[in-house]
């Protein structure tokens, strides 16, 4: 196959709004990602190929999804067509392909469950707008459920709250349990499922790399800051997305966390059988999968006899460690069954259980812990990207909205000059970075590039404006997705880092010595 | 006894049937199919009574369509609260005395019809207008908007323009609720009037309309965030345990 040709879209010099694009019916028709192989498929138990009865199959796996997940049922059922979400995904502002409006992609799979499930889809189909599932239609749905990011943008301004990562989450559920399932997220969740960790790091590999990075941070600032693994009967087990050991900007939050934990004098390990804190489960809306995955994080934590469990910067992660762990794995507080007690009583409930790598270190600077030097940063003047599953998906701190403040905190603590994006596109509404979801991966570039411009505009506002050249981030995905990005809109790929990047520049450490 | 009112009487029968039964099992439904994850949009409220304020800000002010866009949301807002008040309205011809706040919201639901139908020709009009809603419109979406303006606009008729027999009327709506069968106005507004609220009252638990009860099971919208305070497991997920 040719490289793929496109065109990035234009950035606008002087823009409050960005503008809503007019619909280009198809233009994103032939984008899709690889298709996985039979060997990838089966490891996850789905079956290898398109199985001969797929059609029937997959009417009978979306009647069994209808009774396993109300928002399902409700989302399907309620959607009026009132057009609200149709300006509000970053996909179809960037590519203008009338699927990429949630609502659009929604109806995709609306039409079939109409179709099959409902009085009006069965006897006057035209009417209602249903369809038939055919071979066009599968096509259709690997298209554009492998455009969606899983964002829930879309279901902050639904005045019913329908949530297109639900639906997506469905669609690509189905299209597994049929076997037609995507290369990148099922092989990785493979990788996850069998060494322990996305990248598929053995534990000497990781080993290997840890030594090395103490090694660097001694050399920088000649304190032997560790970075522990497998140390039974510390306090704090870190859980951090494998990108973290190997990627650039990622390592440096990484040395941050090190920094953090050595600076505050808390023991801390990492887990060569957890080893990473993502769970590609999520994406594929797979609830027996994301189970599998996240229960490398219990045994390891039961192993190592930890009283903490922290999470480092990856924003899907957090969503399923903040709001799943507890329901998967028993990885929270107040449970009354004896499976969640197991773990529960030896975990220390004076802290959040999980908790955010964010949330630690904001709460050692409000105790005057660790103490920074926000001259160290001065030559960066600081943006921050909200992650899209962290904002919409999660929480930090015991207040509504404590996701967006504590890094920001983090943030105004570690350096002098900060600006925020523009309010419509930070916080709740945040834009996504373009490569979540699964998508990030080189086969869907057109994809993330296009699906990046809204938030590449705001940015560019605030680099024109506030001379801005650093966007913080506290996700893995956005993180590499950026990186590659960043030049397509003439950015430097060097301008996204972590915010445990800038605690890292910072942080005083031989002050608690 | 003429074959309208007969025709009438049954129709209306049938579709409140329709209507309660047809509601009550998808409600059933909705309440029956379990929520296994905490999935609620954050930033989400932390306690019940949070989530009871935030579902009646989105059920009252239409609290993340004003987020979203002004023009749906004054069109929206317009045509549900004027439908409410007119429909508050007609409560006068199901009861006998008439309440007093029935009594005193006659004059305003008398105009609230005209906050109804002018919302209802701004989202048409958006079905024609705005290509993005265009793509996404059904036949059925059109339809049920004629048949609300429809209603709208035949109620107007018999209010403003050319009155119906309204005590008659209500002899054949009160005589309805206790089973028996007393002739209907032979009023072609009337009728025309009858049969649409008839086909709209039908069609309810089979369209789109199920948002009514939809938004209260919107496990996005309905449900507290405490995933770490409080272990949340679904039946079917607790049996991956044992």
């Amino acid at each position: 196959m040719a490289a793929p040709t496109f065109e990035t879209p234009k950035l606008l010099d002087d823009t409050a709004t960005l503008p809503i694009p007019k619909i280009q019916p198809g233009a994103m028709q032939g984008i899709k990602s690889f298709v996985a192989s039979d060997k990838i498929q089966e490891q996850l138990g789905f079956p290898g190929e398109l199985l001969p009865n797929w059609k029937e199959r997959a009417i009978e796996r979306m009647g069994e999804l209808l009774k396993k997940y109300r928002g399902l049922q409700v989302f399907l059922d309620s959607c009026v067509h009132c057009g609200a979400c149709t300006d509000k995904c970053h996909y179809y502002l960037g590519t203008s392909d009338p699927n990429n409006m949630p609502v659009a992609r929604q109806e995709l799979v609306r039409k079939v469950y109409r179709r099959y499930f409902t009085f009006g889809g069965k006897y006057f189909p035209k009417l209602v707008g249903a369809m038939d599932l055919t071979e066009d239609v599968l096509d259709q749905w690997y298209s554009y459920f492998y455009q969606c990011s899983e964002c829930r943008r879309c279901s902050v301004y639904c005045p019913y709250g329908i949530d297109t990562a639900e639906i997506t989450m469905a669609a690509r559920e189905i299209m597994d349990s049929v076997g037609h399932g995507q290369k990148y997220s099922n092989e990785i969740l493979g990788k996850l499922h069998r060494i322990g960790n996305n990248l598929g790091l053995p534990g000497p590999a990781l080993l290997d790399t840890l030594e090395g990075l103490e090694e660097d941070i001694l050399a920088d600032t000649g304190v032997p800051v560790r970075l522990p693994i497998d140390q039974k009967g510390a306090e704090v087990l870190l859980v951090t997305p494998s990108a973290d050991f190997f990627s650039e900007p990622h390592v440096e939050s990484l040395i941050g966390y090190a920094k953090v934990f050595h600076a505050a004098g808390i023991s801390w390990t990492l887990s060569t059988t957890a080893s990473e804190a993502g769970n590609f489960g999520l994406f594929l809306g797979s609830y027996e999968n994301m189970r599998k995955a996240a229960l490398r994080i219990r045994e390891a934590a039961l192993e190592l006899g930890v009283k903490r469990i922290v999470v480092g910067e990856c924003g899907h992660a957090w969503r399923v460690a903040y709001s799943f762990w507890n329901t998967l794995t028993g990885v929270g507080a107040g449970a009354d069954d004896p499976y969640g007690k197991m773990l529960q009583q030896q975990l220390d409930h004076r802290y959040k259980q999980p908790s955010h790598i964010c949330e630690v270190t904001y709460d050692l600077i409000q105790r005057g812990v660790i103490t920074l030097d926000k001259s160290a940063n001065d030559h960066r003047t600081v943006t921050f990207h909200d992650s899209c599953n962290v904002a919409r998906a999660s929480r930090m701190g015991d207040m509504p909205g404590g996701q967006f403040i504590i890094p920001r905190e983090i943030i105004k603590a570690a350096c002098n000059n900060f600006h925020d994006m523009s309010a419509d596109t930070i916080g709740e509404g945040t834009f996504c970075c373009g490569g979540g979801g699964g998508l990030l991966t080189d086969d869907l570039m057109e994809v993330r590039v296009k699906g990046a411009m809204p938030r590449m505009q705001a940015l560019k506002n605030v680099v024109d404006e506030k001379q801005v050249n650093f966007m913080a981030t506290i996700c893995a995905i956005c993180k590499a997705q950026f990186t590659k990005v960043l030049p397509y809109y003439g950015f430097d790929m060097s301008m996204v880092g972590g915010v445990h990047q800038l605690v890292s520049t910072a942080i005083q450490l031989d002050t608690k010595e | 006894m003429t074959t309208t009112t007969l025709f009438f009487a049954g129709l209306f029968y049938v579709a409140t049937a329709i209507l309660v039964l047809g509601l009550a099992r998808k409600i059933y439904q909705y309440a029956k199919a379990p929520a296994p994850l905490k999935i609620p949009t954050t930033p989400a409220p932390t306690t019940k009574t949070g989530v009871v304020m935030r579902m009646g800000r989105e059920v009252v002010l239409f609290e993340s369509l004003f987020k979203s866009n002004k023009w749906i949301w004054i069109f929206g807002w317009l045509f549900h609260v004027g439908l409410a008040v007119v429909l508050f309205r007609h409560l006068r011809y199901f009861q006998q005395p008439i309440w007093d706040i029935v009594a005193l919201a006659q004059p305003f639901g008398k105009y609230a019809s005209f906050a109804m139908v002018a919302g209802l020709l701004g989202l048409w009009a958006r079905r024609f207008l705005v290509d993005r809603v265009r793509y996404i419109s059904t036949p059925s979406d059109h339809l049920i908007l004629m048949l609300l303006i429809g209603i709208g606009l035949s109620g107007m008729g018999m209010t403003f323009v050319a009155h119906t027999d309204i005590v008659s009327l209500k002899i054949f709506m009160l005589g309805l609720m206790s089973f028996e069968i007393n002739p209907l106005p032979q009023d072609p507004i009337l009728m025309a009037h009858l049969a649409m609220v008839a086909t709209l009252m039908i069609i309810f638990p089979i369209s789109k309309l199920l948002h009514a009860p939809g938004v209260f099971f919107s496990p996005s919208r309905n449900q507290v965030d405490d995933p770490r305070e409080h272990r949340h497991v679904a039946p079917w997920a607790a049996e991956l345990e044992k």
